[in-house]
């Protein structure tokens, strides 16, 4: 079966009254971002439904593509036809083969543009069903709640049939939200948050920060990995690194141990949010997730917090460790955030950190660094790299070794 | 020289020895090291193991290096007896398994365990049904070879793994050593398949390397204790440069290998056909679907299998008689003996083992020098 074209259903931007043309267009530019190495492939995102026409293109890796991208709901591979009902019959046959199993229901629902079409909408449903229950006895009718639902769509180009509907990623068009700046550690739980951020639709961008020679490359490398693995979905991430050792040492230095950890994580933030100021971003992201680790208390938050009137969004505060971890998984960052390399977040890490720290000693003993100059020295050795889909940090030689190999 | 001997070793290939040179002398860091150049044998041993996994179709973490054949079917078997002794005592396999399998087991027999040794048809192969027999409450492993090693034999994986499905937790194991390149993928790792043996020198990579598959979820006690190398089941510091060598000689045996396998049935055909009407020839292999493409053994009635391999060798071509392992010991295949071949012809067996860098004119060579010593043999031939 030679599929035509995917069609590509949209989600709650449906329900989106009169801000869904910014959507559709920017579901489209979405697609055809990530679509951008299949030449042949053409992207039509109309009012209704999105076609992408693949011109000869095996559907395999588009379809595989489309599953990242935010803002499709389903989409089914479509077969065009022409307006001949007997190549309909036909078709939906030789579709079916390849996913009956016994004790299946299926109905047919039929979409007619071209009213000149000879037969009407049920009559449509009622040939084409009978022609593939004959085909397949074992079948029955189900029309609420069928295991397949095979689509004819007559349109005046031809009739188009599908009999297979996949489920998207669902959620917003990356882009419709405004931008954000997510805090990306390298653990579980901050490429979840990423995630779950941009499935609403927020255009992220990775703040991590690393303290050579306390943190090794491959701590970075692993953080520019999951990154490239949250990428598939949008084409492009961008990932900002900001060097942290002469903080970190600092507050080593001067700061009283239980508070250590508070300091640093407002230096933290300051230094997001600045970049968030100079990058157009409306919100900070973290992966924080209630009550896990002592920066992780309500006290704790506040306390950090303190530094900031912009929001601090965290999309999985509410989620139990093993609910992150299911996620973690489904979205492929999981092995990643589990090899074991340091991140600036342990190093330092005081055998008790405070777990109730209190927020007017967190000001003073902030107030014991120079925090201008710090964080304008941070500032100024910041990197931003461009991260895409496919690129391989963590083996760098990866093209080399396949010569040897 | 013609190398006929390939199921016994293969030639190491020239671009796989020349990967081994370059990673001992450009790569040679330890995984284990902390350092970058430690970790860039880590990648490397990493990427060996991910093009591995990619070629049989399984993930890359149910791959696990060894030394060979010999040490993979001692850790499936002896780490199947440790790990499941509490669960039971017996395991089943056939009289034809390679030595590294039988003695492995005559060992645990040794040590308390019962072990069910199935015979075969005389065309070599077990049946399904017996393995279905002979499965009882306290059975822990059913370990059969997908190709035998002296007749070429393919065994009915399918058929047992079939039986298998109904005892999930018994562990199938498959010998797949003389099975690489023959186009027996599905068979070798067919969906029940919980282990199997692979050894790299037979596919052309160096010596004292090899690999098993151990499907997610198996779980086997380690005979290596140690640095906790290989997920903690095989200590010892990984041959990396080795390893590497031999992805690449399993990516080299696995393209185009359905061509191999028919150049490799051509060249052995034509040495049937000359030699299968002679009076006093016995061929053991079958032309069918059901032997492999690179084996061929056959005796010449009254003739010792040592006085014929001598005989070639005299003309460079070099064979063997029914296995390396046993050759030089006074012993008669086991193969032979448990498909029910009288013991004076066993002992007249020999083996010709090809490989698909074998060409149709060696094969005419064979047969002319296999008259020549045929007519020799003349006056002490059994008529």
């Amino acid at each position: 079966m030679e599929y035509t074209e995917i069609m590509v259903r949209y989600g709650e931007l449906s329900t989106k009254g009169k801000n869904i043309k910014d959507f559709i267009n920017r579901l489209g530019s979405n697609t055809m971002r990530a679509l951008h190495d299949f030449p042949e492939v053409h992207v039509y995102p109309k009012r209704d439904r999105m076609h992408v026409v693949l011109n000869g293109t095996d559907p395999e890796p588009i379809m595989k593509r489309l599953k990242l991208i935010f803002g499709i709901q389903t989409f089914s591979p479509v077969v065009q036809l022409r307006k001949e009902i007997d190549a309909v019959y036909a078709a939906a046959i030789e579709m079916m083969q390849e996913q009956v199993k016994p004790g299946m229901t299926f109905k047919v629902s039929t979409k007619r543009s071209d009213k000149e079409f000879s037969m009407d909408t049920n009559a449509i449903n009622r040939e084409v069903g009978s022609a593939v229950y004959e085909a397949f006895p074992d079948l029955t009718v189900d029309v609420k709640n069928p295991d397949i639902e095979i689509l004819v769509d007559v349109r005046q180009n031809g009739i188009f049939i599908s009999c297979e509907t996949i489920k998207g990623a669902g959620g917003f068009p990356v882009g419709t939200a405004g931008k954000g700046m997510m805090m990306l550690s390298g653990g579980i739980d901050s490429p979840v948050a990423a995630y779950l951020g941009m499935k609403r639709g927020v255009d992220m961008e990775m703040i991590h920060f690393f303290s050579p020679p306390y943190t090794t490359e491959q701590a970075l490398a692993k953080s520019k990995q999951l990154t490239e693995v949250l990428s598939q979905s949008v084409g492009a991430i961008k990932f900002i690194q900001i060097p942290f050792t002469e903080i970190q040492e600092t507050i080593k230095e001067k700061v009283p141990e239980g508070y250590l950890m508070t300091v640093q994580r407002r230096l933290m933030l300051r230094l997001s949010v600045a970049m968030a100021e100079k990058r157009g971003g409306m919100a900070i992201f973290n992966g924080e997730a209630l009550g896990q680790v002592a920066s992780q208390t309500m006290e704790s938050m506040m306390a950090i917090n303190d530094v900031t009137t912009m929001p601090v969004i965290r999309p999985v505060v509410s989620m139990d460790k093993t609910e992150i971890i299911k996620v973690a998984e489904e979205i492929g960052t999981f092995d990643l955030s589990i090899m074991p390399f340091e991140d600036c977040c342990t190093i330092f890490a005081p055998p008790s950190p405070k777990t109730r720290p209190n927020l007017e000693k967190a000001r003073q003993f902030e107030e014991l660094i120079d925090v201008e100059g710090l964080m304008e020295r941070a500032l100024a050795a910041t990197k931003i790299v461009t991260i895409k889909p496919g690129e391989n940090y963590l083996n760098p030689d990866e093209d080399i070794f396949a010569e040897l190999l | 020289m013609i190398y006929f001997d390939n199921s016994a070793t293969t030639q190491a290939d020239a671009s796989v020895l020349e990967t081994y040179t370059k990673v001992s002398q450009s790569i040679w860091g330890n995984p284990s090291s902390l350092h970058n150049f430690g970790e860039k044998a880590d990648k490397l041993l990493s990427q060996s193991r991910q093009q591995i996994a990619d070629i049989l179709g399984v993930k890359k973490h149910e791959i696990f290096f060894t030394s060979g054949g010999t040490e993979g079917d001692n850790w499936v078997i002896k780490g199947t007896a440790i790990a499941k002794r509490d669960f039971g005592k017996h395991l089943i396999t056939t009289q034809i398994e390679h030595p590294a399998v039988i003695n492995t087991m005559q060992q645990l027999e040794q040590l308390g365990y019962e072990v069910t040794y199935l015979p075969v048809d005389k065309s070599g192969r077990v049946s399904a049904d017996d393995v279905a027999a002979a499965i009882r409450p306290d059975t822990i492993l059913v370990s059969v070879m997908a190709v035998n090693n002296e007749v070429g034999s393919i065994q009915p994986l399918d058929e047992i793994g079939a039986v298998l499905a109904d005892y999930p937790k018994i562990h199938f194991h498959v010998d797949a050593v003389q099975a690489v390149g023959k186009g027996l993928w599905d068979l070798v790792l067919n969906p029940r398949v919980d282990f199997a043996t692979f050894s790299g020198h037979k596919f052309h990579a160096p010596r004292g390397t090899g690999f098993i598959y151990m499907k997610a979820g198996k779980k086997i006690a380690p005979l290596m204790s140690g640095g906790g190398q290989e997920s903690n089941l095989r200590s010892g510091t990984e041959n990396v440069p080795a390893i590497a060598a031999m992805a690449k000689a399993l990516r080299i045996v696995t393209t185009n290998e359905q061509s191999k396998n028919q150049q490799e049935q051509a060249v052995r055909k034509i040495i049937i056909e000359h030699i299968k009407d002679q009076p006093n020839i016995t061929i053991f292999s079958g032309m069918d679907e059901h032997f492999a493409p690179h084996i061929l053994t056959f005796a010449i009635a009254g003739v010792r299998g040592e006085t014929i391999v001598h005989a070639f060798e005299e003309q460079d071509i070099y064979i063997s008689t029914t296995s390396a392992c046993s050759s030089k010991k006074e012993q008669v295949s086991g193969t032979l003996m448990a498909m029910h071949t009288p013991e004076k012809l066993a002992t007249s067996a020999v083996r010709v083992s090809l490989d698909a860098t074998n060409t149709i004119a060696e094969a005419q060579a064979f047969n002319r020098a296999f008259d020549s010593i045929y007519a020799g043999f003349g006056k002490i031939m059994t008529k």
